[in-house]
């Protein structure tokens, strides 16, 4: 696929990047990578381009297509010019899938608006000239093989010229092979847990901004909301990775449906509960990268964000140090608690009053049938959860053989 | 109504001693009175749910949580939807089927009388219990309308009242499909052949196959997710083994074809519209015919493309894109054959034609949208953000809902016996499209910068946008109120008498009826040449 792209003047993105400064404030960041994101000259990036495209480049199609895409581009300069601003288009993309997704949708898009100036441009001419008010006497033809031929031949070759680049484009969003570093994404009603498996960091990652500045409905709550930086977009945690290396995301969901969106990286997959998907990315430049949980998951669906920071390497050999530290305070911690605490951490919202026909604790009645299965059945159902019980009530993070001693202790005090 | 005392005055009517007040439209099994009975269900229905998008866009005018909790918005959106689909288009079409098939046919009812009665009957209780869901614990249905497992079985009984309520009205829509394919297929004027039938005689055919082939299918799913939710099942419970991707399969099976469902009427009103008021025949009939039947046949593989981001291998992926982008090819026809029969015509435009030209030109956009949508790297960018609602919102709102009101402006004269009130009928339309594309439009902006949809709170960037979607669809609900005041000033009696054939270039067998037509359209079959 041709660059076109590079068809704008080079200071139309400036110009509409001026008028829109008070986004860009926003997003101040961002506008770093605005400013670049019109030259993706990364060696890298050519590499793989002509690695993809070479062998069709010789075909009769992809030449066609290609004078078809520069004719096209040539016609709609305007459309770059709005793409330069993300208010109206898809944000600066900042990985090579990014980059041809947004070209993709430019083609089409260019190529859709072709079509339609030249469909209702005939419409408007109908409506114009074949009024009766003008005096145009209808004439009565209403068959013409040949005419309805051409007009089912001809899309479907365009649309031919559709598919051949955007299939190239999924191939390459799912080669996950030969990853620098893995993350493990877990949807959780309502924040994300992050698992570097490679380096045993985990954490969670919620909403920063206060629920006051999201509630206040005062005048003056609504100045606060209109200078506050990020709005929604901020994350207590955000995933720290390397700029330039090769980040393979593996996703799930501890509850319902999510989906792990970053528009800039070109990035959004589902993460199913008791399935695991994958997807990846790679970072070309530093930056803050936001998105947001993409798929209705209960009522706090639109306050779950993500924030991807891209950093140097050596800012995220830093970062990932520190991480180390604090992961394994937060496991002493939990490998601290008895099943006692676990218990009354856990267990007791169901098992302390019996909700959901949860058998309560003590009550040798209830659990005497369940202790006669085994404790091999007992472990299995609470380590995976069995009719009301979630799997391991709840306490995904706990390692198994706690919850192992924790069924053993509700198990020995109904004895 | 008018026809009735029309009936009335005909004393060889043999079955014209039906009840009267109330009980005439509790008993009735004529086919006109169905319809009618279909019409005003679903423009009330439109307007309930026309209230729930008042509360959406009201809380999106401005960042921040003004006036619902979270969990309302979502069942605000989540009813809108519902409502809409299954309480607003699709009724809304049936009344047409009931109004127009047996007239355009040459038959003189329905062929099951009795069943198109209950077939109507059912969705008043399945609409009480949709509405009445709000107000039980837990409030309504909130998973959004397709209520994807396993969020749909976190909900509180609310849930519950919406699954039955679909169970009902897919009944109700099972049997009218039967009622109306029978009809079709068995009561057609001496002469009649297939391909003599009028167009939207033929889109209802394809379409009522199409309901009778997928509203089992909904029914199927919903009721996993009723045993799920009650009886212990694992069908989409990850912890029993159940697959939650396996639900969406389902829902799509049945969700893409409904998508064709709510469109394929559309077409065949617009395709008796435009010839007439151009009075020109409809450009490449046979072709229109084919159309809309490979449109039919697509619409069962391509269901997937509304889960690219489920996560599915890359094969899948390519397939279900190829055959998306296929349904560009007939659509296209469709298309370029009504532009044909403009072509050389001799145009006027009053409202009828207004709304099928508009109609044309703002559904066309939605396919467009829809084609982008269909290459698969760009919809995993898209899904689930506001593009994805401002091109289902091109497609059923400038598509189906412009051609009802198409249809309605074209045979209100003739249900009625009286003219509309043709500057009232031209505001609605024009206040209409400049609104529709007022709200809709800047919601493509909002949605490739990246706002999700189905949220109750946005990021400020997508603040400017927002406040005129809010602004737009005010006006837009608003300006609706001018179509209930038409077709009531017209019902009542208060435009000029409509002759027989008030279109000039009208030829269906209805336009030989008078206006209003009699109780029983065809006593004795016409016969066509």
């Amino acid at each position: 696929m041709p660059d076109y792209r590079n068809l704008t003047p080079p200071n139309s993105g400036r110009l509409l990047a001026a008028e829109s400064s008070h986004w860009i404030r926003m997003h101040d960041r961002l506008a770093a990578a605005v400013a670049h994101a019109r030259n993706p000259g990364a060696a890298s990036d050519r590499l793989y381009r002509n690695e993809f495209n070479a062998p069709l480049e010789s075909s009769m199609i992809s030449k066609w297509i290609e004078r078809f895409a520069v004719a096209a581009a040539v016609a709609g300069t305007v459309v770059p010019a709005f793409a330069a601003d993300s208010k109206y288009n898809l944000p600066p993309p900042q990985t090579i899938i990014a980059q041809e997704i947004y070209d993709l949708h430019t083609l089409i898009f260019v190529i859709c608006c072709v079509i339609f100036v030249v469909v209702f441009g005939a419409m408007t001419y109908s409506i114009i000239m074949h009024r009766k008010s003008v005096g145009h006497k209808a004439e009565q033809f209403h068959e013409n093989t040949t005419v309805e031929i051409i007009w089912t031949i001809v899309p479907f070759l365009i649309l031919i010229g559709m598919a051949i680049p955007a299939a190239k484009t999924i191939i390459a969003m799912k080669d996950t092979s030969n990853p620098d570093l893995t993350i493990k994404v877990t949807g959780y009603q309502w924040k994300w847990g992050y698992d570097y498996l490679q380096e045993g960091v985990s954490f969670y990652s919620s909403l920063a901004t206060p629920r006051e500045m999201i509630t206040d409905n005062s005048p003056a709550g609504y100045e606060k909301r209109k200078g506050y930086a990020n709005y929604l977009l901020e994350v207590d945690n955000p995933v720290v990775v390397p700029v330039g290396k090769k980040v393979r995301v593996i996703l799930t969901a501890n509850d319902v449906i999510h989906a792990w969106w970053v528009p800039a990286l070109g990035i959004k997959q589902d993460a199913i509960p008791g399935f695991v998907r994958d997807t990846w990315f790679k970072a070309d430049k530093a930056g803050v990268y936001r998105g947001q949980c993409a798929e209705l998951c209960g009522k706090e669906h639109g306050f779950m964000p993500i924030v991807v920071e891209a950093v140097e390497p050596e800012k995220y050999a830093v970062w990932l140090n520190e991480q180390k530290k604090k992961t394994a305070a937060n496991a002493a911690a939990s490998g601290s608690m008895d099943p006692k605490a676990v218990y009354e951490k856990y267990c007791v919202a169901c098992h302390g009053a019996g909700v959901a026909g949860a058998p309560k604790l003590g009550d040798k009645a209830a659990w005497e049938p369940r202790i006669k299965q085994g404790p091999e059945t007992l472990y299995k159902h609470a380590l995976e959860g069995f009719k009301a019980m979630p799997p391991k009530g709840g306490a995904t993070d706990l390692p198994d053989a706690l919850i192992k001693a924790t069924v053993d202790y509700l198990a020995a005090a109904a004895k | 109504m008018a026809y009735a005392d029309a009936a009335h005055d005909h004393g060889h009517d043999a079955h014209a001693h039906h009840p009267s007040g109330i009980m005439r439209w509790v008993q009735t099994t004529n086919h006109k009175d169905i319809g009618t009975l279909y019409l005003i269900f679903s423009l009330t229905m439109f307007f309930v749910g026309g209230m729930l998008a008042f509360g959406i866009r009201a809380e999106l005018f401005q960042p921040g949580l003004q006036f619902w909790r979270p969990e309302f918005f979502n069942e605000l959106t989540t009813m809108h939807g519902l409502i809409m689909v299954f309480g607003a288009i699709m009724p809304a079409f049936v009344g047409f089927a009931n109004w127009q098939i047996p007239m355009m046919i040459g038959a003189p009812d329905m062929a099951f009388a009795r069943m198109n009665n209950w077939s109507f009957w059912l969705l008043p209780p399945a609409a009480t219990l949709l509405v009445v869901s709000f107000f039980v614990p837990g409030g309504a249905p909130a998973a959004g309308w397709t209520i994807y497992a396993p969020l749909s079985t976190q909900m509180g009984p609310g849930m519950d009242l919406g699954i039955f309520a679909l169970h009902i009205m897919g009944a109700s829509s099972i049997m009218g499909s039967i009622n109306i394919v029978t009809t079709i297929l068995n009561m057609r004027a001496p002469g009649m052949t297939l391909m003599k039938m009028p167009l939207f005689v033929w889109t209802w055919l394809i379409t009522a196959y199409l309901l009778i082939a997928v509203m089992p299918v909904l029914a199927g799913a919903i009721t996993m997710v009723l045993t799920d939710r009650h009886f212990g099942t694992n069908f989409f419970n990850a912890a029993g083994g159940g697959d939650p991707v396996m639900f969406q399969h389902i829902f799509w099976f049945f969700g893409h074809p409904e998508v064709y469902i709510m469109i394929l009427p559309a077409f065949g009103i617009v395709s008796q519209v435009i010839p007439a008021f151009a009075r020109k025949p409809l450009f490449g009939y046979a072709s229109m015919v084919y159309a809309t039947s490979s449109i039919a046949i697509l619409s069962f593989i391509v269901w997937a493309h509304h889960m690219f981001t489920t996560g599915m291998p890359a094969a899948g992926q390519l397939f279900f894109m190829f055959a998306t982008m296929l349904i560009a090819v007939p659509t296209g026809v469709k298309v370029f054959n009504w532009i044909a029969t403009m072509w050389k015509g001799s145009m006027t435009f009053e409202t009828p034609m207004l709304f099928a030209v508009g109609f044309i030109f703002v559904f066309s956009m939605g396919g467009f949208t829809g084609l982008i949508l269909a290459i698969t790297p760009v919809d995993i960018q898209l899904q689930d953000t506001y593009y994805v609602v401002a091109h289902f919102h091109y497609v059923l709102v400038a598509g189906s809902l412009f051609a009802i009101f198409a249809g309605t402006y074209f045979w209100l004269p003739k249900w009625t016996g009286h003219m509309y009130d043709e500057t009232l009928g031209k505001w609605h339309f024009w206040l209409s499209m400049i609104f529709f594309n007022l709200t809709f439009f800047p919601m493509h902006f909002l949605g490739l910068a990246g706002m999700p949809r189905r949220i109750p709170d946005y990021a400020m960037q997508f603040a400017d946008f927002n406040m005129i979607a809010s602004i737009g669809a005010f006006g837009f609900g608003l300006s609706q109120l001018l179509f209930v005041l038409g077709v009531v000033k017209c019902a009542r009696g208060a435009g000029a008498k409509a002759p027989d054939k008030p279109w000039e270039g009208a030829d269906t067998l209805e336009w030989t009826l008078s206006s209003p037509p009699p109780y029983h359209s065809f006593e004795t079959p016409p016969v066509v040449k």
